[in-house]
């Protein structure tokens, strides 16, 4: 899922303070697993916007309102009918949620809640941690299911650099070391000979240095 | 044991501490209560393992997003007794009264109704 974090309600403030009716709109896919961006933190936002304008002096209308997702026309054009009550839209979607939403209404400001940080996995509840970065080449079969892209912090191809010790990584103690990672698991899974092989080249031009990204299927395409 | 308590002190039961959430802590303030605070079992005693620890932990967030918005941090506590404390359940509702009576009102609740008049 794509992970990301609450901004600091300062932050938010400083960019609705200038407003007089504020939509907060959350989404209920990723934003609401890693608890930043759905119904319940919608509710918590929505509260403390509307006692700090209050303790302000000021009459500030903030609702509510939580979709399914925000990277979807279907669902974005469920708030076509009451957009126009609102200056401003808080979204608590992910960095596609807010823009999808801001090209959809275009006339509207749509300001961002949360800080849209990776792709990543659940370890427990209150912890998450990256496990892709979309690089548009994915080379998972090689590497006994442990991307070294997403996990190494030097996105190495061919094995540990000389900062893999004990485990760790050199940039930190607590972060495993990608590759000593792979080599573990492909020993487990009796594959080790593929680590022998050397991975050519990486193509890059799939991942984000060739530019925003597009995807399109013919087959399933309207 | 007929113990006494101050009669502005509003009880809202809940099943477990741990059902508590910050959101909930929140609306009574929009609602305008002057403080907020959750009585729940002793530490280590939780039926439900883990409800007064969580309770404590938004008890706190709760704590830190009324600062930020301007409301006195200190409206908002935590308590920690066993079922068989009757006299300090009492001691303890004095003692938030105390400390909201000096904080006084609400301050949004003070400012809706000078609005109003």
């Amino acid at each position: 899922m794509i992970v990301a974090e609450r901004k600091p309600i300062e932050e938010i403030i400083e960019e609705a303070k200038g407003f007089d009716r504020i939509l907060v709109a959350g989404c209920n896919e990723c934003v609401t697993v890693c608890e930043a961006g759905g119904k319940k933190e919608v509710g918590v936002l929505a509260s403390a916007l509307r006692m700090y304008f209050m303790n302000q002096g000021r009459e500030v209308k903030v609702d509510e309102v939580t979709l399914e997702r925000q990277c979807d026309h279907e669902y974005l054009e469920e708030i076509r009918n009451i957009i126009d009550n609102y200056d401003a839209v808080i979204s608590l979607a992910c960095g596609v949620g807010v823009q999808f939403m801001a090209e959809k209404y275009f006339h509207k400001p749509i300001l961002p809640g949360v800080n849209t940080v990776f792709m990543g996995a659940t370890e427990e509840r209150g912890v998450w941690s990256e496990r892709c970065q979309g690089c548009g080449k994915c080379i998972l079969a090689k590497t006994g299911g442990i991307c070294p892209v997403s996990r190494c912090a030097k996105r190495l191809f061919n094995g540990p650099c000389g900062g893999s010790s004990q485990g760790k990584c050199e940039i930190s103690d607590e972060l495993p070391c990608a590759w000593q990672l792979i080599v573990d698991r492909l020993k487990e899974l009796g594959r080790l000979d593929e680590y022998e092989e050397i991975m050519p080249i990486k193509d890059w031009s799939t991942d984000r240095a060739g530019g925003p990204r597009k995807v399109v299927r013919e087959d399933v395409r309207q | 044991m007929r113990l006494r308590y101050p009669g502005s002190i509003r009880i809202v039961r809940v099943p477990c501490t741990g059902k508590v959430d910050i959101i909930h802590i929140l609306r009574a303030f929009e609602k305008g209560a002057d403080g907020v605070y959750v009585v729940g079992c002793m530490e280590g005693d939780c039926r439900f393992n883990r409800g007064n620890l969580r309770a404590r932990k938004r008890v706190e967030e709760a704590r830190r997003i009324l600062e930020i918005i301007g409301i006195e941090g200190d409206r908002v506590r935590m308590f920690n007794l066993s079922s068989g404390e009757g006299p300090k359940f009492a001691q303890y509702a004095v003692e938030m009264t105390e400390k909201i009576q000096s904080l006084g009102p609400n301050p949004i609740r003070a400012k809706a109704r000078r609005k109003a008049a």
